[in-house]
């Protein structure tokens, strides 16, 4: 790790100010993803700003009958919350779908929606990867590209989106609440919270430098029969190489986001509205326009045997 | 309690924990994870490191009385906090049930991720007893039985090099059972 100075916030408008006006600031939460790449020199923060002891940690009804997730509530306590359980299931399965029981004690909501890609040229500093040092090029073209992207990519990255819990949001019409450096406050849909790689890949999500995610709130819970289902290299303790997210409705509508498959959780609305045609109807809209590598064409048809799987299950 | 603190050189903190229920304050350079703190600090080494990256379970603590990997944390986020190793867990006069019953089961081979597995299976008892779902868990809201796809996906975490998992499994399964 390179030196840095540390600090623990005092409030969220202190962290706010802390990172905004210091270059090379940042927030640290969980430290789960930040951690991991600043022992790799991919990350080097000059200055943290420890906002664990925010009081940003509590998971509350909302009068419209939703939920208000604190930024700082770890991934246990957000799977464990009985509201969730019961009637956020999805939320719940794609989160203890992800990473391991430690690492879930400390991820928080923030975190784990920043969390950063898993490319495999991206941690490997001796490469070029435009993620990492912009313009230099991305080695994943032409190279071993079986976990990465096959949607949503451009020439310049085809890096995915690894999380889990963010394509159960997606299904979930989540927002994120943030606090910006002159104190105003915006909320960001979840589907636009996570930026395509264009000719920027640098730029991942909207959030200004200093810019604090104080919450996730959910909508009313869409009732339903809720389902994650993870297809990955081991049972457990691995990344997704596809996974979806099924909220379904008795008379067969529903909603439905692909991971692992793009740098964002990808839901076609279009696409889910085929659900009632079957999942051959909806993958084909879901990936229509697609640029698979010969190494990772092998997704599409595996997203439709998930969806067809989960399908399956959700009616019997 | 010192608050940690960006001391006046670069990098430097003041970090306080209680460590198996001593109070130990530490001057440390900011970049000292919890596990090289109890480690290479306060000399406490059954906490292992294995792969420093949060993907082995060697390093598993107890903090405020949950599980984390302490390689993926740095010392000064935990200024104030309780922790709990290997080492408080019990002693060799007295030691805590899921420790006896690894030695019942001859739940490990050249040891090294003993201490990590132990405390990762004492969280585990508290996680189900305090309604943590896994991926293994059936219906979400029904209380949690840790039958054995419920331990072996809780305990997936801690990697065994030695292959010592089934009776890492019958260890933890029969301490459950006692519960
Ligand atoms: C071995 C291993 C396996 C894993 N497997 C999976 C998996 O299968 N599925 C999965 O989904 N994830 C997986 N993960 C990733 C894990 O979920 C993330 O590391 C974790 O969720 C990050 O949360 P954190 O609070 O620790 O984030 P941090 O590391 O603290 O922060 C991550 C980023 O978010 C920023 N940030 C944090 N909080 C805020 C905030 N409130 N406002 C603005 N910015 C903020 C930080 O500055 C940083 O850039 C795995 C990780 C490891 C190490
Ligand atoms: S795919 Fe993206 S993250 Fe991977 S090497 Fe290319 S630019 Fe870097
Ligand atoms: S040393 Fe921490 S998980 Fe391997
Ligand atoms: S006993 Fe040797 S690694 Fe587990």
């Amino acid at each position: 790790m390179r030196p840095f100075t540390y600090e623990r916030a005092a409030s969220a408008e202190a962290a706010v100010a802390a990172v905004a006006s210091r270059p090379g600031a940042r927030f640290i939460a969980g430290g789960t993803n930040l951690l991991d790449l600043m022992k790799f020199q991919i990350e080097t923060p000059a200055h943290l700003v420890d906002i664990r002891h925010l009081p940003l940690r509590g998971i509350e009804d909302l009068p419209d009958g939703g939920l208000r997730i604190g930024a700082l509530a770890t991934n246990t306590e957000v799977a464990a919350h009985p509201r969730v359980k019961r009637e956020y299931g999805v939320l719940a399965r794609a989160i203890v779908a992800g990473a391991t029981g430690q690492l879930r004690n400390k991820a928080t909501t923030a975190g784990n929606l920043l969390q950063r890609n898993r490319c495999p040229y991206f941690y490997e500093t001796s490469l070029p990867c435009n993620k990492r040092q912009p313009g230099s090029g991305c080695s994943a073209l032409g190279g071993v590209t079986r976990s990465l992207a096959v949607v949503g990519t451009s020439p310049h990255c085809i890096a995915q989106n690894p999380g889990d819990m963010a394509v159960a949001l997606r299904v979930l019409d989540a927002t994120v609440e943030t606090v910006r450096p002159d104190g105003s406050q915006r909320r960001i849909a979840i589907g636009d919270f996570h930026l395509l790689p264009g000719d920027r890949p640098e730029i991942e999500h909207p959030l200004a430098p200093g810019e604090l995610v104080t919450a996730v709130t959910l909508p009313r819970p869409p009732g339903g029969t809720h389902r994650y289902h993870k297809v990955r290299d081991r049972a457990s303790y691995a990344f997704a190489i596809v996974s979806v997210a099924v909220v379904l409705q008795e008379d067969g509508t529903g909603r439905v986001a692909f991971g692992g498959v793009a740098p964002r959780p990808w839901r076609v609305e279009d696409a889910e509205a085929l659900l009632p045609s079957g999942p051959a109807a909806v993958v084909a809209a879901a990936f229509q326009g697609a640029t698979p590598t010969a190494g990772n064409a092998f997704k599409i048809p595996l997203a439709e045997r998930a969806l067809a799987l989960v399908l399956s299950e959700g009616r019997a | 309690m010192a608050r940690a603190q960006a001391a006046g050189t670069m990098g430097s903190v003041v970090v306080a924990l209680t460590v198996n229920d001593e109070r130990r304050r530490l001057d440390l350079d900011s970049r000292v994870t919890l596990l090289d703190a109890l480690r290479e600090h306060l000399h406490l080494t059954g906490t292992k490191k294995g792969c420093d990256h949060g993907h082995c379970g060697a390093c598993t603590v107890l903090v405020n009385g949950v599980r984390i990997n302490a390689c993926l944390s740095l010392a000064a986020m935990h200024d104030g906090d309780v922790v709990t190793t290997i080492e408080g867990l019990g002693r060799p006069d007295r030691l805590h049930p899921v420790q006896a019953a690894f030695i019942a089961h001859d739940a490990f081979q050249c040891g090294y991720c003993t201490p990590g597995q132990i405390c990762s299976a004492v969280a585990v008892l508290a996680e189900v007893e305090a309604g943590v779902p896994s991926h293994a868990t059936g219906d979400l809201t029904a209380p949690v039985t840790l039958d054995t796809s419920e331990l072996r996906e809780r305990m997936s975490a801690n990697i065994c090099r030695c292959g010592a998992y089934s009776n890492i499994a019958e260890a933890v399964a029969d301490v459950a059972g006692r519960s």
